[in-house]
């Protein structure tokens, strides 16, 4: 399986402080993952890199096979929006999508006139004046432009209303079916992006939490409940996550290697959602190379 | 041609939910051998999900014979879910009719009728699924 992110013991520090520690990971090329974590947990930073808009400061990161630092080949075969959709707000969609196809090597300049007119976005107008979801629209377009070979979209819908996010999704997923796109989204909420992804990236305070294919996440984690009981062992038990005790209960969430057989516990299914919030409330900084290790 | 809905409250995951539509429309006659899924690419645009949950629920369907994909083309039904159950339920639905008659006259409530319909199929059911089992 070829991968279109890989990265090892990957770190970025600014002046003291490290957005990003000891982070490895890989995604398999054709997912849409989902790169998750609460604000200032280093998503940007992770994506910055891998556009070689920023430099690690210490392991390796390899894009589609290569290194992003000052790779132009790679640059052509990677689409990129980045945080707020930023567009010149004196320029018209016609007039970006003519400058898309100067600054370009490979540019689909009939397909981004043909997305935006489809949007019933005025391609004559400055965008400065469109609408946020617009605006995000013709963002879109432009990395869509490329046909990349990796789409990475950093808070793409955080600033938009529940109606352009649908629509942006809507246009995103529709176009993603058309080939073989990898794409890497970020976001602070896991709802924007459940529906889409089928990989999960859980980063936080610069660490990697949890990392895998969604299906593979969701059916390894269990909820247990059964009477209290203080931290043992229990067989087909890899991690316990989270746990929280009544004077009568112990509720565990867990990382399982195999089935509880252990009648003392009912075992529950989790959601996404469980998994990701009882990652995010307990961090452990040694959860990465459980993660790499699957 | 049907059209897909998500249920975002629904426990069952949304491969899953579309694989269900798609046999609720087989059962009722709804979509029939030889009609053509929505492509993949309008149903992920239409529900903003992600394509390959679309490509899962027909690779599903696939498996248990009732659509087949021609590649390039599209993912066709090869069979019906509707046949003998419609056939057998006029008759099924007559003995019903005539079942909760008496049970009216019986004085039941509607509550008590579906109390004592939802305990007796859920007794019956398993009654019969662990005797397959055993056997």
């Amino acid at each position: 399986m070829s991968m279109a992110l890989e990265a090892h013991g990957l770190g970025k520090r600014y002046r003291r402080n490290w957005a990003l520690r000891d982070c490895s990971l890989h995604l398999p090329a054709g997912r849409i993952a989902a790169l998750v974590g609460p604000n200032g947990a280093g998503k940007s930073t992770l994506l910055n890199m891998a556009v070689g808009l920023l430099r690690p400061t210490e392991g390796t990161l390899r894009v589609l096979g290569q290194s992003p630092g000052g790779n132009r080949d790679l640059m052509d075969r990677i689409g990129f929006v980045a945080q707020d959709t930023p567009l010149y707000p004196d320029f018209t969609a016609t007039e970006l999508i003519t400058m898309g196809a100067k600054l370009n090597r490979r540019w689909d300049t009939s397909l981004a006139r043909e997305r935006v007119e489809r949007l019933g976005i005025p391609l004559d107008r400055r965008t400065g004046e469109l609408s946020g979801g617009q605006r995000a629209q013709v963002a879109l377009a432009l990395a869509l432009a490329k046909r990349p070979e990796l789409l990475l979209l950093d808070e793409p819908v955080a600033s938009l209303d529940p109606l352009a996010r649908r629509e942006f999704m809507q246009v995103l997923m529709g176009s993603v079916a058309d080939g073989e796109t990898t794409v890497l989204l970020s976001s602070h909420l896991l709802g924007d992006l459940e529906r889409v992804c089928d990989y999960l990236i859980v980063l936080q305070a610069a660490h990697v939490q949890l990392l895998g294919g969604v299906d593979e996440l969701v059916s390894e984690h269990k909820t247990l409940v059964g009477p209290r009981r203080e931290r043992a062992s229990i067989a087909g038990v890899s991690e316990i996550v989270r746990e929280s005790h009544t004077d009568k209960q112990t509720t565990l969430l867990v990382r399982t290697d195999g089935p509880i057989l252990d009648p003392a516990w009912s075992v529950h299914d989790v959601t996404l959602e469980d998994l990701v919030l009882a990652y995010l409330a307990y961090p452990a900084p040694g959860r990465a190379i459980l993660g790499v290790a699957q | 041609m049907i059209e897909f809905l998500l249920d975002g409250y629904s426990q069952a995951a949304p491969y899953m939910q579309l694989v269900q539509q798609v046999k609720q429309g087989l059962r009722t006659g709804l979509i029939e051998p030889g009609d053509q899924l929505p492509k993949v690419r309008d149903v992920a645009e239409s529900l903003a999900i992600n394509p390959n949950t679309v490509l899962k629920a027909y690779r599903h369907l696939e498996a248990e014979g009732l659509v087949e994909g021609r590649p390039g083309v599209g993912t066709f039904v090869r069979r019906t879910l509707a046949g003998p159950t419609l056939a057998g339920q006029a008759e099924l639905r007559r003995e019903l009719v005539a079942w909760l008659r008496r049970a009216h006259k019986a004085g039941l409530e509607e509550e008590d009728v579906v109390a004592l319909i939802q305990t007796t199929m859920r007794a019956t059911f398993r009654n019969d699924e662990t005797r397959e089992e055993i056997a």
